[in-house]
């Protein structure tokens, strides 16, 4: 995920302070991990020296700066570029899952208990965010189902891993 | 996490070593199952791995070759046909993935199609399942028939009829089968709001592991044995 | 549980209702399917109702007829009530005008009236029937018919009550001209007798029992088979009603209210139907009497059985087809379809059946328990043969394959299923084989009754008889004869009787006498086998059977006979000698035209005996030649017999045919082949919905067959096939049991085998339906067909 394209994307409602702006990040996106605020700090700079953001006004007193910034319409442009261009799909082949059963099988390890505690875990996960999803507005609800569709993909995965358990540990092992 | 309800003593329906054979394929193969009053279970597992037999096993529909199902301490094998047809229409409610309305009555009428059968007045029994319809958001195909609904809707109606006659366990077989994601999505918050408002446990049978989601435990059935992943993993 | 135990009469009415909600909404499918059934129990009842009036509709007319009848055995003492009646009767075309002269001896206000005559008529008044006041008033009767009745004035009707059927011709006239003791008047003192009338032959009651039967079975198999249809639908159905908790009898109930509904509307209609045809009963042209709309009366027990058992029947086929049947909550699943059809119980069937006829046959005497037995006995082969169907379809299907590729699409889906094709084709061998067997028993009673007259056209077309009040005699009847449009010629006899002086009494105190016929040369050549013929010759016929002992002398010149002998008295008292005169000539009868033979006896010429002088007893005959065929002919026969007034008794005209036969047979025969046709389209009617039914159910796989590329001309032959092999084994099956039934019916009445090939109308009937039902069934055919057939719903 693009962090620089996204808080972009947050200033094209209108200009926020820096603090605002990672407060705004963390309620939408940040469900796994939250912002530094000095990731916010480093990224504004550049995007100022970029000419994508302006500096809108500083509020006085004290504490950290209190800068608020506001996109330029070179900003916008880049927003839409971004949101335009498709993301280049991810091969998951390399996944740390893979890695496991494979290593699991080669140490002679019971590859279908990995894989039903991995199922279980996943479904722990889908739970909550069901949950969350039953709860939330409708970007909650979009992104809930964003990650709920991947682990769904995932444990789909799983499903046809743990049917072909012996075929692979043949393979593996010859 | 708290196991202290998964045994016998707490259960509202279980089942134990339950075994079914269709000619020679067994379906069931020693089979295990708990649920407790209000719980939501969802029992996965890939096609033909035996959950829709469990399912029917544990409403009392297909007696078992082998094993034991006690619905609030009484054995459901023991009981006559017309006993349990009973518990069907008091104690059980169903939502399968298609066919279960019928054609020739309207869905109000469908809906109120339980109470009428326990001997509920005509009047009664059809405000009572407007109420329903209403609340699951189809109120405006009370007097339409079956074949002339969506299938999101059909499914609602179903659902209505399954809690009309406010039942203790509600046994769903892919409720969503036959619905795109969206409306799979809203027909299974309806389901479940609707079971955690009345209390109603449900056996949610499924595939698909975002349905499976809105459980709060599951049990993965495999070439006819039932594994309780619940044991391992805990319940949320 | 409360469905444990006894269950309240309100949920059973609840459930009942229910299922009457199903038969009457689901849309198109549904009401079809419940008018069909309505449709099969209402022709059913009909027939039923029909049958259960025969006993009436067959009596009633008789009762009323012995009640207009009056005692002609005791000797009547003249009163102030009792009234002179004579009997009188003429033909008109081909029907029978019959009427009664009536003078009372005391006042007429006291005298005995008929039933349906209020007032007795004045001397040259008539009441008419009101079918003969029709007739009279078409133009055809004013002219024909009119000139008969030229002396009496109609001055009303016969009542209803005084008829034996509403088209039947009858009249009463008053006259003041009637002698007691003249041989053709009744002393009358009252009228109605309870004498049995002379009842129907076996062989009717025999045919009569049997078109019932004929008819009823393919009706009630036909309401099996309706109430069968949308079979799984319904299955669909009570499976889903038994997953939201009805238990199974719950179900069965629901089931029940179901077919009810068919069957109570069957029932209505079926009413409606009966008291239809009813009200068109006095056109139906029975003895050629017609029946009055109440005559067709079933019994009231008949009628409460009809009207209990039927809706009882449907719901009973019902049950029956549920009983094979499992219905889970999960949906529907039958039992014993592995299992092999067995044959003991249908060839059981059948041997009773054969074996009660075989016994029944010899003694079979058209009584009460006779006709139950036989209706019984035919009923059991009929549905032992039918029942062998199914077993026959099964195992010929199951050894058919290859072939070309509908045939294989054909057999493979009738080994599938070969029982519901069987279910349906049954109907079908049910009324063939009923109605072949009954084809047989019609043609042979018919033959016997169409047996030759003996009368012999070749001679003359009518004969004309009139006893003669002194002074006729037959050249003169058959000069006025001649004059008349339409006749080609006449030869017109007088015959009378006289006796030898020498005869003496016999053993019945009687002198026997001598039958004179008087005639020119030409007549007798024509009655006689003789070379020549003069004036004045005598000739003299022998009765060759009568034993030499017994043959009377022929007659030699001088031998006396007295002309104004009464054979009761053993002397001539106040004699008329004729004498004879001149060589007697023995001489050979011939058969006259009517086809009895020339009167043996005594024969000359009016030179030799002057005609006015064969008083009484003596008759004028006039044998009359008419023009070829046409209306002219016809014409002319009613001219002659308007040459004597219809009162006069001793008049009598007589067309010759050659071939006779009875009405009743012709009717039956009518009523067969229209039954027959009913109940061959319905039965059609119903394959053709079934042909659907299962089409619709394929819609898929037919598509996906389309999809392959399969020829429209393929699936349509195998639609043929489908029909076609049930339909054609049905029939064998049927012809070979018809045509053993019919044997066994024919040994029952004695009758011989008229017509082997009487199967062929039949069979022709039912080969029709196969072309009809997959004719019905290609539009639908062809309309799945289409590529967007392959949609699901």
């Amino acid at each position: 995920m693009s962090i620089s394209h996204t808080l972009l994307g947050l200033l094209e409602s209108g200009p926020r302070h820096g603090y605002d702006l990672k407060k705004a990040f963390d309620e939408r996106f940040g469900h796994d991990r939250s912002l530094h605020y000095g990731q916010v700090y480093s990224t504004m700079s550049r995007l100022l020296k970029n000419g994508l953001v302006e500096v809108d006004g500083v509020e006085a007193g004290g504490g950290p700066e209190r800068k608020r910034y506001a996109i330029t319409d070179a900003g916008i442009t880049d927003v839409g570029q971004w949101l335009a261009t498709p993301e280049k799909p991810e091969p998951y082949l390399q996944s740390t899952l893979y890695t496991k059963i494979v290593l699991a099988l080669l140490t002679g390890r019971d590859a279908a208990e990995l894989l039903d505690t991995q199922r279980a875990e996943h479904l722990r996960l889908m739970r909550e965010l069901t949950r969350r999803k039953t709860g939330g507005d409708l970007a909650d609800q979009l992104i809930c189902d964003h990650a709920l569709f991947h682990l769904e993909a995932d444990l789909r995965w799983l499903e046809l891993a743990a049917a072909r358990l012996d075929k692979l540990a043949k393979e593996v092992s010859a | 996490m708290t196991e202290t309800t998964t045994g016998a003593t707490g259960a509202l329906l279980s089942a134990t070593a339950l075994r079914k054979t269709y000619g020679a394929t067994a379906a069931l193969d020693g089979a295990d199952f708990q649920i407790r009053a209000g719980e939501i279970v969802a029992v996965m597992g890939p096609s033909g791995s035996g959950k829709s037999t469990l399912l029917h096993c544990l409403a009392g529909i297909v007696p078992p070759d082998e094993g034991q199902v006690h619905y609030q301490g009484r054995e459901l094998s023991g009981l006559s046909d017309a006993e349990r047809s009973a518990l069907r229409r008091g104690a059980f409610g169903f939502v399968f993935q298609f066919g279960q309305l019928v054609p020739e009555l309207s869905c109000v009428e469908n809906v109120a199609l339980p109470l009428r059968l326990t001997g509920v007045d005509r009047k009664t029994a059809e405000g009572r399942a407007a109420e329903w319809l209403e609340r699951l958001e189809v109120a405006d195909v009370a007097r339409k028939r079956p074949g002339q609904v969506s299938g999101g809707q059909g499914q609602r109606v179903a659902i209505a009829r399954a809690l009309v006659a406010t039942p203790r366990v509600i046994f769903a077989d892919e409720p969503t089968g036959a619905l795109d994601s969206l409306n799979g999505e809203r027909v299974m918050e309806l389901l479940t709001a609707a079971a955690r408002d009345t209390g109603a446990a449900v056996v949610l049978v499924t595939h698909e592991t975002r349905v499976a989601a809105y459980s709060d435990r599951d049990v993965v059935v495999r070439d006819g044995k039932a594994r309780d992943v619940a044991g391992m993993a805990g319940v949320a | 549980m409360s469905a444990g135990t006894r269950v309240p009469l309100g949920q059973w009415a609840r459930e009942l209702l229910l299922g009457a909600r199903f038969a009457v909404s689901g849309g198109r499918a549904g009401w079809t399917r419940t008018l069909l059934t309505s449709f099969g129990v209402g022709l059913g009842v009909a027939v039923l109702l029909l049958a259960a009036s025969v006993p009436t509709a067959l009596t009633a007319g008789d009762i009323r007829k012995d009640n207009r009848d009056w005692a002609s055995s005791e000797e009547v003492e003249k009163a102030e009530h009792t009234v002179l009646l004579s009997w009188v009767y003429t033909e008109f075309r081909d029907e029978t005008v019959s009427g009664r002269e009536l003078q009372a001896e005391g006042d007429p206000d006291k005298a005995v009236l008929p039933p349906g005559v209020d007032k007795l008529p004045a001397p040259g008044e008539a009441l008419v029937s009101p079918a003969l006041r029709d007739l009279l008033d078409t133009e055809d009767g004013r002219k024909y018919l009119q000139p008969r009745f030229d002396g009496l004035t109609i001055t009303g009707t016969v009542g209803d009550q005084g008829l034996s059927g509403p088209s039947e011709l009858l009249f009463y006239s008053g006259s003041d001209e009637l002698e007691a003791d003249s041989g053709h008047v009744w002393r009358v003192s009252g009228f109605g007798h309870s004498e049995p009338s002379n009842p129907l032959s076996v062989a009717l009651v025999a045919l009569v029992v049997v078109m019932l039967v004929v008819l009823l079975l393919p009706i009630a198999a036909f309401i099996a088979t309706a109430v069968r249809f949308g079979g799984e639908r319904r299955d669909q159905r009570l499976a889903a009603l038994r997953l939201v908790g009805a238990d199974n009898a719950m179900t069965r109930r629901v089931a029940a209210g179901e077919s009810l509904v068919g069957a109570v509307f069957g029932l209505a209609l079926g009413s409606w139907l009966f008291l239809l045809g009813r009200s068109q009963a006095r056109s139906i042209d029975l003895y050629g009497i017609g029946l009055f709309p109440s005559d067709i009366a079933p019994g009231f027990l008949f009628t409460l059985l009809i009207v209990v058992l039927v809706p009882a029947c449907a719901v009973g086929v019902t049950q029956l087809a549920l009983r094979k049947v499992v219905i889970s909550p999960l949906g529907v699943a039958r039992e014993g379809v592995d299992r092999g059809r067995r044959l003991w119980w249908r060839l059981a069937t059948l041997l009773l059946g054969v074996v009660l006829l075989f016994v029944l046959g010899p003694r079979f005497s058209g009584g009460g328990a006779d006709i139950w037995l036989l209706a019984g006995s035919v009923m059991l082969t009929l549905v032992g043969v039918t029942s062998l169907l199914p077993w026959v379809v099964e195992r010929v299907v199951d050894r058919l394959q290859g072939g070309s590729l509908s045939w294989q699409l054909a057999t493979r889906r009738l080994q599938l299923n070969s029982g519901l094709a069987a279910r349906a084709v049954s109907g079908v061998t049910l009324a063939v084989a009923g109605a072949v067997a009954l084809q047989m028993l019609y043609s042979s009673v018919q033959r016997e009754d169409e047996r030759d007259t003996g009368m012999d056209t070749g001679q003359a077309d009518v004969t004309v008889y009139s006893g003669v009040e002194g002074g006729s005699d037959g050249e003169r009847l058959a000069g006025q004869i001649r004059e008349l449009d339409g006749v080609r010629s006449a030869h017109g006899y007088l015959t009378g009787e006289a006796v030898h002086e020498k005869t003496r009494v016999n053993e019945y105190d009687v002198r026997e006498s001598v039958t004179f016929t008087v005639a020119d040369c030409p007549t007798l050549r024509y009655l006689l086998k003789i070379d020549s013929c003069a004036d004045g010759s005598t000739y003299f016929a022998l009765d060759p059977n009568l034993p030499k002992d017994e043959r009377p002398k022929v007659p030699a010149a001088g031998d006396r006979y007295d002309l104004r002998a009464d054979p009761e008295k053993a002397r001539p008292e106040n004699p008329d000698w004729w004498t004879v005169r001149g060589k007697v000539e023995q001489a050979r009868v011939g058969q006259d035209a009517s086809g009895s033979q020339a009167p043996y006896g005594l024969y000359t010429t009016p030179d030799a005996l002057a005609p006015e002088r064969l008083g009484g007893e003596a008759a004028a005959h006039v044998q009359v030649r008419m023009v070829a065929d046409g209306a002219g002919r016809a014409d002319g026969v009613e001219r002659i017999r308007n040459l004597a007034p219809i009162t006069d008794p001793s008049f009598s005209v007589q067309e010759l045919r050659s071939k006779a036969q009875s009405d009743e047979f012709t009717v039956l025969s009518n009523a067969l082949m229209a039954g027959s046709v009913l109940v061959m389209l319905l039965i059609g009617g119903s394959m053709v919905v079934s042909t659907l039914e299962q089409l619709r159910e394929r819609r898929r796989q037919l598509s996906v067959l389309v999809a392959f590329g399969t020829k429209r001309s393929t699936l349509g032959a195998s639609v043929l096939w489908q029909t076609a092999i049930p339909v054609g084994l049905g029939l064998t099956l049927a012809t070979a049991g018809g045509l053993g039934l019919g044997l066994l019916l024919l040994r029952m009445i004695g009758g011989g085998v008229a017509d082997w090939w009487a199967f062929l109308p039949m069979v022709g009937m039912g080969l029709a339906m196969i072309a009809l039902v997959t004719l019905a069934s290609l539009p639908a055919l062809w309309r799945m067909m289409r590529p967007d057939g392959l949609r699901t719903e």
